[in-house]
C-alpha cells in the first residue's frame, strides 16, 4: 500500500476520518456526509490492488472507536458498502461522474441501513427518517471529491 | 506494472473474513464486560486524532475570545464582579447551614455526607452518530477520572464517564437511550426513573401509575439512589403529563435541565479517596456501621 506515494491514501483517509468527527452545530450534523465511505470508494474505484475490503473494515472499526459505537457495526457496514464496489468498479469506472454519484447515494444509503439495522439489534433505537440526510449530501459531495482526488492522485503519480 | 491478473484473495472470501470478525467484535464488545480495558487502550490511541479534528474548532474560539474590545471586557469584568458578591454571601449562608445540617445528622446518628471533591474538564468532540448521545472530553486517567464518574454542567447533571482513556475520556449523556438515572421530584420527593429516548431534549419516565402527583414543570433532582450520581443535583424539568386511563401507566416526559446540545465546560464529581477506592458494598456497610 506505501509503494508509489501509497502513504497520500493514507493521509487522505486520515483527514476524511478527522472530518467525520469533527464537531459541528446540531443541525449541521444531521448532514455530516460520509467522508470516509466517499474517500474509500474513490481509492477502490481508481486503485483496487492497494484499497481493498480490509483497508475499509479497518477504517469503519477506527471510526467506530472514534465515534464510541459497538465495536463493529460501522466496520462492517463500510465492508458491505466496499465490497459492492469492488466486485463492480470495471463498470462504475465507466459511468459519468453523476451516475457514479448516484450510485454513491445508493452506496450511502445502504451504509446507513446497515448500521440502522445493526443498532435496532443490539438496542432498541428507532427509525427516524433524518438517519438518512447524509445520502443527499453525500451525492452532491461525491463530484468533487472526485475531481479533487483524481487530481491528487495525478500529481502525486499514485500507482 | 501491476499485474492484471493476479488479484489475490477474491473479494468475496475477504468480505466473508471481515465480517466474522466483525460478528465476532460485536458479540464480544456487547457482550462481554472485560473488553472495557481494550476500549480504553484504543481510546487513548485515536485521542491525537479528536484533538487534530478539534483543532479547527479550537482556533475558532480562541480568536473570538481574544477579538473583544476593551468596553466588553469591563462590563464582563463588572458583572463577575456583582455575581461573585452574591455567590459570596450565599456560600457563607450555605457554610453555616451545612455545619448545623451535620450536627442535625450526627444527632440523628444517620451517616454525614461525605466531601465531592470537583474537577474540571472541557469538551473534545461531539459523536456524530445519531444512535448514541456521548462525548468526548480531554481528562482521562491521568486526571484521575474512573468509570461512572458524574458529570455536570453550570445547570445540572449532563452524565456520567463511559470509557476511560489516558488523557481523554467519553461521557455517555443522560438523553441516550441506553442510559437511565434514578431521580426524585423536589417539590414532593416522589422517585421515578428518568431514561434516556435518543432525543437531545426529552427523558421518558416509564412505569409512573396515574395516580402519582407529577405536574408539569416539576423539577427532578438525582435521588442519589443507586451510589452513582450525589443527592440533589438537577436533573430535568417535566413538560409533558399525559393521563390517558387507556394505558396501563401515565406518559411523563421531561426535558434535561443542562443544556447538552451546547456544552463546553464540564464539572466532575468524585467522591473524597477513601469513598473513591472502596467498593459500593463497603461503602454500605460502612455506613451500616455508623448508624
Amino acid at each position: 500500500m506505501f509503494s508509489n506515494n501509497g502513504f497520500i491514501i493514507l493521509l487522505t483517509l486520515l483527514i476524511a476520518l478527522m472530518a467525520s468527527i469533527t464537531p459541528m452545530p446540531l443541525s449541521v450534523d444531521a448532514f455530516r456526509p460520509d467522508w470516509v465511505l466517499i474517500v474509500l470508494v474513490y481509492w477502490c474505484l481508481a486503485l483496487p490492488n492497494k484499497v481493498n475490503i480490509v483497508t475499509a473494515w479497518v477504517m469503519g472499526f477506527i471510526l467506530d472507536v472514534l465515534l464510541g459505537s459497538v465495536l463493529g457495526v460501522h466496520a462492517c457496514a463500510m465492508a458491505l458498502s466496499v465490497y459492492i464496489v469492488v466486485v463492480n468498479f470495471q463498470k462504475i469506472r465507466n459511468f459519468s461522474v453523476w451516475q457514479q454519484a448516484l450510485i454513491i447515494g445508493v452506496l450511502s444509503a445502504q451504509y446507513h441501513l446497515v448500521v440502522f439495522w445493526l443498532q435496532r439489534f443490539l438496542s432498541d433505537v428507532v427509525f427516524l427518517p433524518n438517519y438518512l440526510y447524509p445520502v443527499i449530501t453525500t451525492i452532491v459531495l461525491w463530484p468533487w471529491v472526485f475531481l479533487l482526488l483524481r487530481r491528487v492522485r495525478r500529481h502525486f503519480r499514485i500507482a | 506494472m501491476n499485474p492484471i491478473f493476479n488479484q489475490g484473495t477474491s473479494p468475496a472470501h475477504r468480505l466473508i473474513l471481515v465480517l466474522c470478525c466483525s460478528v465476532a467484535l460485536i458479540f464480544f464488545d456487547h457482550k462481554m464486560a472485560s473488553f472495557e480495558t481494550a476500549r480504553g487502550y484504543l481510546q487513548s490511541l485515536v485521542s491525537p486524532l479528536q484533538y487534530m479534528a478539534n483543532a479547527p474548532k479550537q482556533m475558532m474560539t480562541w480568536a473570538s475570545e481574544n477579538i473583544v474590545i476593551r468596553q466588553q471586557l469591563m462590563e464582563e469584568n463588572q458583572n463577575f464582579r456583582e455575581n461573585e458578591l452574591f455567590f459570596h454571601e450565599q456560600v457563607m449562608q450555605l457554610s453555616i447551614v451545612r455545619q448545623e445540617n451535620e450536627r442535625l445528622r450526627s444527632l440523628l446518628s444517620s451517616p454525614v455526607r461525605g466531601e465531592v471533591t470537583k474537577m474540571f474538564a472541557e469538551i473534545l468532540s461531539v459523536d456524530s452518530d445519531p444512535y448514541s448521545h456521548q462525548v468526548v472530553i480531554n481528562r482521562g486517567a491521568t486526571d484521575g477520572v474512573y468509570e461512572g464518574q458524574p458529570v455536570l454542567d453550570e445547570k445540572g447533571i449532563v452524565g456520567q464517564i463511559l470509557h476511560v482513556g489516558v488523557s481523554s475520556s467519553r461521557v455517555i449523556l443522560i438523553s441516550d437511550i441506553s442510559h437511565a438515572i434514578p431521580v426524585r421530584i423536589q417539590r414532593n420527593g416522589l422517585r421515578l426513573i428518568a431514561s434516556g429516548s435518543g432525543q437531545i431534549d426529552r427523558l421518558i419516565h416509564n412505569f409512573v401509575p396515574h395516580s402519582a402527583d407529577v405536574k408539569e414543570g416539576d423539577l427532578l433532582v438525582t435521588s442519589g439512589l443507586g451510589g452513582k450520581y450525589p443527592e440533589g443535583y438537577p436533573v430535568s424539568r417535566v413538560v409533558l403529563v399525559r393521563a390517558d386511563e387507556s394505558r396501563e401507566f401515565a406518559t411523563i416526559y421531561s426535558e434535561p435541565v443542562a443544556q447538552i446540545d451546547r456544552l463546553r465546560y464540564m464539572l466532575l464529581l468524585s467522591k473524597d479517596e477513601t469513598a473513591k477506592t472502596a467498593s459500593p458494598k463497603s461503602t454500605n456497610k460502612a455506613a451500616g456501621d455508623k448508624s
